[in-house]
C-alpha cells in the first residue's frame, strides 16, 4: 500500500518494467548487432585494421560517402523546408497528391529508385540528355551519387518540419508585423528559429539515411574506384571476397564517424534551445 | 490621440461581421467593446489595427485616414488574446523585439534598448523574469509581457483583444485592477474587447455595446445601465426579465394575464417589457389583481438580496426576482407554490 502511494503516478505501467523492456529491446535490436561488428573487428589486430580502413581506395570512398551525404542533407534541408512551407501555407489543386508524393522515396524499393534514376539521368535519358548537352555528366559520376542521396533523403526533412509549421500560430506572425517587423524579419527572427530544431532533426535523419544508403546509389554511381565508389559498396565487395574482418573494420569507421556527426548535431540543438532563455543584465544607473 | 471609424463594413462570406459602424473613441480614455461572441467586436479591433482589411469605410487615427496604411506603420499597440509571445525568445527579447526590428537609422543603441526593456519590466512588475522563456510564466505574467512588448514601440493607441479571456477568475480581477491603474498613469487611448459585462462596466470609461455587427448603444457605464436603449441592452447588461405581449391600458397583456406597468405605446402594439430583477416583486394571488402567475422553483435567501427563481405559467419561461431579504422572509415563498410576478418599474419597447 505505502509503496504504491510513494510511486509517482504515470499512465504507462511502472518505471522498472518500462525501463527494463526498453533496455532489452535496444540491446536486441541495436547494441548486440553493433557489438558483434566491433568484436569481429577486434580480432584482426591493429596493423591489419589500419591497412583495411586507411587504404587509399577506402579513404576516397569515405570522402565521397560522407561528403555527398552531408551535401545531400543540406540540399534537402533547404528544399525540404520550401516544400513543407508550400504544402502547409498554400491551398492549390493537387496539394494532397503532392503531399503524398513526398513519401514515395520512403516506400519505393531502393533498387527500383536506383534503376529509375540511372535511366533518367543517363546520357541518353530524359533528363540526362539535357545535362549532357550542357556538358554535365550526372549518371556514373559523384554527381549521380548526390542525386540519389538527395532523392532518398527528401521525406525526412519535409515530414519533420511540416508538423511544426502547421502548429505555428498565425497571431505570432501578426504580433511581429504589428511591432513593425517586415516579411524577411518575421521569417528570420520569428518563424525560422521555431523551425530550426525540427530542421536540424530532419537534416540529421536525411544525413544518417544517406550515409548508409546502398541500393539506390550503386546503379547510378558507376562505382569507379577512387571516383564514384561509396563506402557501403566497399563493405559489400569485401564481404563478397570473404574478407569479413576487413568489411567490419570499414563498418566500424563508418559507425563511429556517423555517431560523432549525429552527436554534434544533437549538441547544436541543445545549444540552440539554451540560447533562447537569455537576457542581458540591467545597465547600471 | 483619438480614433474614429466611419461607415465600416466587413463580411465573412454571408456573415456581416461589421455592418456600417461609425464611432469615435475619445483620446486618453479606456473604451470597452462589449458584446456576445460573434458580434464583430474583435473584427472591428483588428480592422483598426490593420490586421484585417475593411470592405468599405474609413479608419482615422489622430486626424489621418489610415485604411491604406500597412499594419507595420500604424503605430498601434495590439495585445492578443492568447498573448502571441515569441516562445523561443526570453521575456527580455520578446519586449525588445519591436526595437530590434526598426530600420538601422531609427534603432536605439543596445544600452538604450536595455534601459527601455528594464523600465517596462519594472512597469509590469516582472524584473526578475527577464531571462525566462514564456513557457515558464503563468498566464497573467504572459499577458503582462505581451502588454510590455506592445508598449515598447511607444504606440499612439493601445488595443487589447479579450485581454483577460484566458485567465482564471482571481487573476482576472487582479489584472483588471492593475490595468486600470496603469491606464490612469499612462493615459493612452485604449480599446479593449470583452464579452464580460462586469469587466466592461468595472474597467471602462466608455462602453460600446455591439450586437450582430452593429452598435446597439454606447456611452458611459452609468448611462448604459440607467437608460438601456433596447431590449438587447437590457438583456445583456445586468440581470433583467423580458416579457413579451401586447400593450394594453397601463399594462402589458401576456396571454390571459396582465402585467401592470406605465408605457406610452398605442394599445394593441406587440411589445416587450424589460424589468430589472430588483424591480420585480412577488405577491400572493388573493392579495392582488394584476401580475403574472408563476411557480416558485428555488429560493436563495443569502447575501445582499434574496433571489427567487420562478417559471411563468403558460410559457414556462424562467424568471429571476431579487427581493430585499426582509421582504422575502415576510413573504416566505415555498417551492411549488404559485405567486404573482409584478413590476415596480419597467420599460416597454414596441416589437418590430
Amino acid at each position: 500500500m505505502s509503496a504504491a502511494v510513494l510511486r509517482p503516478p504515470a499512465v504507462l505501467p511502472g518505471f522498472a518494467p518500462a525501463l527494463g523492456l526498453t533496455l532489452v529491446y535496444l540491446c536486441l535490436i541495436v547494441l548486440i548487432p553493433l557489438a558483434a561488428v566491433f568484436a569481429k573487428t577486434a580480432g584482426m589486430g591493429w596493423q591489419a585494421f589500419v591497412d583495411a580502413v586507411a587504404a587509399p581506395r577506402v579513404v576516397a570512398s569515405y570522402q565521397l560517402s560522407f561528403g555527398s551525404a552531408l551535401l545531400a542533407a543540406a540540399i534537402n534541408a533547404a528544399f525540404g523546408l520550401l516544400v513543407a512551407w508550400v504544402l502547409t501555407r498554400y491551398e492549390f489543386p493537387g496539394r494532397r497528391i503532392a503531399d503524398a508524393l513526398v513519401d514515395l522515396p520512403f516506400a519505393l524499393p531502393t533498387a527500383v529508385a536506383g534503376i529509375a534514376l540511372a535511366a533518367v539521368y543517363a546520357p541518353q535519358g530524359w533528363l540526362g540528355r539535357w545535362f549532357d548537352a550542357a556538358g554535365i555528366k550526372v549518371a556514373y559520376t559523384p554527381l549521380g551519387v548526390l542525386v540519389a542521396l538527395t532523392f532518398i533523403g527528401l521525406p525526412f526533412v519535409v515530414r519533420t518540419v511540416q508538423p511544426v509549421l502547421q502548429e505555428l500560430e498565425k497571431d505570432v506572425e501578426e504580433a511581429a508585423a504589428n511591432l513593425g517587423a517586415g516579411r524577411l524579419q518575421i521569417f528570420l527572427r520569428v518563424i525560422f528559429p521555431q523551425l530550426a530544431p525540427a530542421l536540424l532533426t530532419g537534416f540529421a535523419l536525411a544525413f544518417a539515411r544517406a550515409v548508409g544508403e546502398y541500393g539506390s546509389v550503386i546503379f547510378i554511381a558507376g562505382n569507379m574506384p577512387m571516383v564514384s565508389e561509396i563506402t557501403p559498396l566497399i563493405i559489400i565487395t569485401k564481404l563478397e571476397q570473404y574478407d569479413y574482418a576487413g568489411a567490419t573494420a570499414v563498418a566500424v569507421v563508418m559507425l563511429l564517424a556517423s555517431f560523432a556527426l549525429l552527436l554534434a548535431i544533437n549538441a547544436l540543438q541543445a545549444w540552440q534551445a539554451r540560447r533562447g532563455g537569455r537576457a542581458p543584465a540591467r545597465a547600471g544607473h | 490621440m483619438n480614433i474614429q471609424v466611419r461607415k465600416l463594413r466587413k463580411n465573412f462570406g454571408q456573415h456581416k461581421a461589421v455592418d456600417d459602424i461609425t464611432l469615435e473613441f475619445p483620446a486618453g480614455e479606456l473604451t470597452a467593446l462589449l458584446g456576445p461572441s460573434g458580434c464583430g467586436k474583435t473584427t472591428l479591433l483588428r480592422i483598426i489595427a490593420g490586421l484585417e482589411q475593411a470592405e468599405a469605410g474609413e479608419v482615422w487615427l489622430d486626424g489621418e485616414e489610415v485604411s491604406a496604411r500597412d499594419v507595420r506603420d500604424r503605430k498601434v499597440g495590439f495585445v492578443f488574446q492568447h498573448y502571441a509571445l515569441f516562445r523561443h525568445m526570453s521575456v527580455f527579447e520578446n519586449i525588445a523585439f519591436g526595437l530590434r526590428v526598426k530600420p538601422r537609422r531609427e534603432r536605439p543603441a543596445e544600452t538604450a534598448i536595455r534601459r527601455k526593456v528594464y523600465d517596462l519590466l519594472e512597469l509590469v512588475q516582472l524584473e526578475k523574469f527577464a531571462a525566462h522563456l514564456p513557457a515558464q510564466l503563468s498566464g497573467g505574467q504572459r499577458q503582462r509581457v505581451a502588454l510590455a512588448r506592445a508598449l515598447a514601440v511607444e504606440p499612439k493607441v493601445l488595443l487589447l483583444d479579450e485581454p483577460f479571456g484566458a485567465l482564471d477568475a482571481k487573476v482576472r480581477k487582479e489584472l483588471r485592477a492593475w490595468l486600470r491603474r496603469l491606464h490612469d498613469e499612462l493615459h493612452m487611448t485604449s480599446l479593449f474587447v470583452t464579452h464580460d459585462q462586469e469587466e466592461a462596466l468595472d474597467l471602462a470609461d466608455q462602453v460600446v455595446l455591439m450586437n450582430r455587427g452593429r452598435v446597439e448603444q454606447s456611452g458611459t457605464p452609468a448611462e448604459l445601465y440607467a437608460a438601456p436603449a433596447s431590449p438587447f441592452v437590457y438583456s445583456f447588461l445586468g440581470s433583467s426579465a423580458l416579457f413579451e405581449g401586447r400593450a394594453g391600458a397601463a399594462a402589458l397583456e401576456v396571454g390571459a394575464h396582465s402585467l401592470p406597468l406605465a408605457h406610452d405605446l398605442p394599445a394593441g402594439t406587440p411589445a416587450v417589457a424589460c424589468v430589472r430583477a430588483h424591480d420585480l416583486g412577488l405577491a400572493r394571488p388573493r392579495e392582488r389583481a394584476g401580475g403574472l402567475p408563476a411557480t416558485v422553483r428555488r429560493v436563495l435567501n443569502f447575501g445582499l438580496v434574496a433571489r427567487v427563481e420562478l417559471d411563468l405559467a403558460g410559457s414556462g419561461k424562467r424568471v429571476e426576482v431579487d427581493l430585499p431579504r426582509a421582504e422575502c422572509a415576510e413573504l416566505a415563498p415555498a417551492p411549488g407554490e404559485t405567486l404573482l410576478v409584478e413590476a415596480r418599474a419597467a420599460r416597454a419597447f414596441a416589437l418590430a
